[in-house]
């Protein structure tokens, strides 16, 4: 495949050397863990511990609610000193489980026990995923059960194993993909059995020579019966974004509002694929997670391996603290992350990494009038016309935007990073499919 | 700990992406005025202290009007983005070196005013607003807008490239010395039939290799800015080079002129048509056009594939006014012309959406 790439993207600058050869290590484990209810896409867990009660590690503290909906563990032993409602990724007063560290450890620096699940059926696998509180850990928390369930009529052919990483800054799927080989292969196999088919591409941009290598050699040296091969892919943001990861693989497209699935293909995050491995074979709920922890300002910037509900607070002190105030922390990447406005929030499932930027580093300007360069055009994977849609949102003409197509952007920010006009285009796309969300819902 | 409160009222909050490409508004359009250096320094070497004011009173004008009117409309004033430098700048490229002052300072105020600014200023405008100045002062003072060309008598840089004037009609020399280089290809016809002049003559009078090179290099007389294809181009690559501008509009109205009148030359039995078409090619606006104006953003279309089809319409209505038109030259006319059926070309070229059949 000479071509594995797609239309449109952009080159930012990678930022990756910060912490590309970062070896993960563990973060101690905070005195105080806040859990949230909501670390997914779905309806929050509800909790189904009280304040005083013991907990063990890995222990389930919110029980799933709904079809779309996720389990939450402890990820920490101790005792729960408060339910209450603190900041969270995902909302101001998310309700939280507050654990205090205390007791013992049942997995932290234990081998766990490698079960057979080869002969297990593909129901009690995913019942596994399901119980475990997987989510997608690439940064849109979808829950993993869910999408490894598509719907019957839907022919699934092919399974796509997303370790592009194009975000820049962020390495935790690269060092894992380097570090874990044979764990990624055996989770490529575990998803593969329960989605019911033998063939998976694991796509990774060429930038990534050494974990490109890593599991190719693993794949050469192990006989398996299944059909799994490394992609190289182009490097070109946003390479991971579903769609256009099937179209540089398989030059497949996804139609216009659909799935996936409609491709007859299911996209997995690597370090998803890693947690499904670690849920069906060594019985591990969802409890920690590698992050990258990065930025110029940071001490000591690498991969670190941190149990959800640690906040930003403790991370910051575990790497060492920051050489001067951050004007902008990023929760994810550069491209996509999310900026928190208080460094009390906790580390969730969705969290792939944590980007300090310092005042220089910061771009606030005002934003101008559209100028019509055209940048936005060129480099917009989903074929849009971001400043045609966006003079139209910002007129209220919402007749015309909606011909428009805005559901079909991906909100990869490309073209608000080309921009020469600093126009926040992607924000007003979104602010218009939020609107038009809520009208159609009436 | 105290610190760790402190930290975070000073916290960032905007949406995704959190990091953009260095080009914005204002390094585009310095980077633009400074592509254009060359040319216009080397403008003001061959034309001398008057083509200098001229370039100045333009800028001063442009910058001036958009100051006072942004200033009354009680708008930013963002004189400092470049943006009404290079209308003033080019401006002053577009017009007679000898021009009267006054006639550019007007010029440049109507370009700001009514050509931008009434239309909605920076990003709104239809026509380039340079072009439209022009434009406006060609109908409103052509003669100054038509004559006021610097002289090259033989003893100037033109006759470098006459290297045989004897048994050369009087009036045959007049023609090919007081106009453009585009205006004596225009009498071309003229002094074939009318005055008897040979086509051997021809050849040295006109289409000489040294004659070719001087308007490459840019020893001929025209507007300020069109004079050095050599510098304008090296400009346009810089631009290019800086990602600025994408190749579309100026290597399709180059290619189209040179096709189009390469083809018109031979077919029509011109006893030299590379020649001619070297002097379309290199001499009179379009280098300018193609690279400098024909480009701009705000008035060109936004897609790839609209662009060709704008390169390609100017580069034809270059060559029917320049062949058929009253003009001897056409490129600022036929930009504007383009600039109107931007909104038609975008509508029918839009890209493709992702998962949508064609
Ligand atoms: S419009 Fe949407 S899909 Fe297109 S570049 Fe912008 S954010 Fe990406
Ligand atoms: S990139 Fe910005 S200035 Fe250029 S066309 Fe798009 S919205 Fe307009």
């Amino acid at each position: 495949m000479a071509f594995n790439t797609f239309i449109g993207g952009i080159h930012p600058p990678e930022n990756k050397h910060l912490t590309e050869d970062k070896a993960f290590s563990n973060l101690s484990i905070p005195q105080l863990c806040y859990i949230p209810m909501q670390q997914h896409v779905g309806k929050p867990a509800n909790p189904i511990v009280e304040v005083g009660d013991t907990v063990r590690e890995g222990q389930l503290i919110g029980l799933s609610d709904g079809y779309i909906s996720a389990n939450v563990h402890a990820s920490v032993p101790g005792k729960v000193v408060e339910i209450g409602r603190y900041p969270t990724l995902y909302s101001k007063e998310g309700v939280c489980v507050v654990i205090e560290a205390q007791g013992a450890f049942s997995t932290s620096g234990k081998i766990l026990d490698e079960e057979q699940w080869e002969s297990l059926t593909a129901l009690d696998l995913i019942n596994r995923v399901a119980e475990a509180g997987i989510v997608g850990l690439g940064g849109a928390a979808f829950p993993t059960h869910v999408k490894l369930q598509p719907p019957r009529k839907r022919q699934i052919d092919t399974l796509i194993v997303n370790g592009s990483e194009c975000e820049p800054y962020l390495t935790v799927d690269d060092m894992l993909m380097q570090t874990h080989p044979s764990e990624i292969i055996e989770g490529v196999r575990v998803a593969l059995k329960i989605l019911g088919i033998t063939q998976a591409f694991i796509g990774i941009e060429k930038n990534k020579p050494k974990a490109i290598q890593a599991l190719e050699e693993r794949l050469t040296a192990i006989s398996i019966p299944e059909k799994i091969t490394v992609a190289p892919l182009k490097v070109k943001y946003p390479q991971g974004a579903e769609k256009q990861l099937i179209h540089s693989i398989l030059k497949r497209n996804v139609p216009s509002g659909g799935l996936p699935m409609d491709v007859h293909v299911v996209v997995q995050n690597v370090g998803t694929i890693f947690a499904i491995r670690e849920a069906v074979v060594l019985r591990k709920p969802l409890f920690e997670r590698f992050i990258t922890v990065t930025g110029e300002i940071v001490k000591k910037p690498g991969n670190y391996k941190a149990r959800l509900g640690t906040r930003i607070s403790d991370v910051i002190e575990e790497c060492g603290g920051l050489t001067e105030k951050p004007g902008k922390i990023i929760m994810g990447g550069p491209m996509c992350g999310i900026a928190v406005d208080t460094i009390e929030i906790p580390v969730v499932k969705g969290t792939s990494g944590l980007l300090f930027l310092k005042n220089e580093e910061i771009q606030v300007s005002q934003y101008r009038p559209c100028i019509r360069c055209g940048r936005c055009v060129a480099v917009c994977p989903a074929g849009l016309m971001p400043f045609e849609l966006v003079n139209a949102i910002e007129k209220g003409r919402y007749d015309l935007v909606e011909p428009s197509n805005p559901f079909d952007c991906i909100m990869c920010g490309s073209c608000a990073y080309c921009c020469p006009s600093k126009r926040p285009l992607n924000h007003f796309i979104r602010m218009a499919q939020e609107k038009l969300h809520k009208k159609h819902k009436q | 700990m105290p610190q760790k409160k402190s930290l975070a009222p000073e916290l960032v909050l905007s949406s995704a992406p959190h990091v953009k490409a260095g080009q914005s508004i204002t390094s585009i359009m310095w980077m633009v005025v400074l592509a254009l250096m060359p040319a216009t320094l080397y403008s003001v070497y061959l034309y001398g202290i008057h083509a200098l004011l001229v370039i100045c009173v333009a800028i001063i004008a442009a910058v001036a009007s958009e100051a006072l009117y942004l200033f009354l409309m009680k708008k930013p004033v963002t004189i400092l983005d470049g943006s009404a430098v290079i209308t003033g700048l080019l401006l002053a490229m577009n017009v007679p070196p000898d021009v009267p002052l006054w006639t550019v300072g007007i010029g440049s105020a109507f370009a700001i005013i009514i050509a931008k600014q009434l239309f909605g200023g920076l990003g709104f405008n239809i026509f380039n607003p340079a072009l439209a100045g022009r434009a406006f002062l060609m109908a409103s003072w052509p003669v100054y807008m038509t004559t006021k060309w610097h002289t090259f008598t033989p003893t100037n840089v033109l006759s470098q490239g006459i290297t045989n004037i004897t048994d050369m009609p009087e009036q045959a020399f007049d023609v090919v010395t007081q106009a453009t280089p585009l205006g004596a290809l225009k009498e071309v016809p003229k002094l074939l039939s009318d005055l008897h002049v040979l086509p051997d003559m021809l050849h040295n009078l006109l289409f000489s290799k040294e004659m070719l090179k001087s308007l490459f290099v840019g020893n001929v007389g025209g507007c300020i800015g069109e004079t050095s294809a050599l510098l304008l181009i090296l400009g346009g690559l810089f631009l290019l080079y800086k990602r600025i501008i994408t190749w579309h509009v100026p290597a399709m109205y180059i290619g189209t002129v040179v096709i189009f009148m390469y083809c018109y030359y031979s077919l029509s039995g011109f006893p030299y048509p590379v020649e001619a078409t070297v002097y379309h090619v290199f001499s009179g606006g379009l280098m300018l056009g193609a690279f400098f104006m024909a480009t701009d953003m705000v008035t060109s279309p936004v897609t790839w594939k609209g662009m060709l089809i704008f390169g390609a319409g100017c580069g034809i209505l270059t060559c029917v006014i320049r062949l058929w038109g009253g003009y001897p030259e056409g490129v600022s006319y036929s930009i504007l012309l383009m600039n109107t059926a931007v909104p038609l070309i975008d509508r029918y070229t839009k890209p493709r959406i992702f998962g949508t059949r064609a």
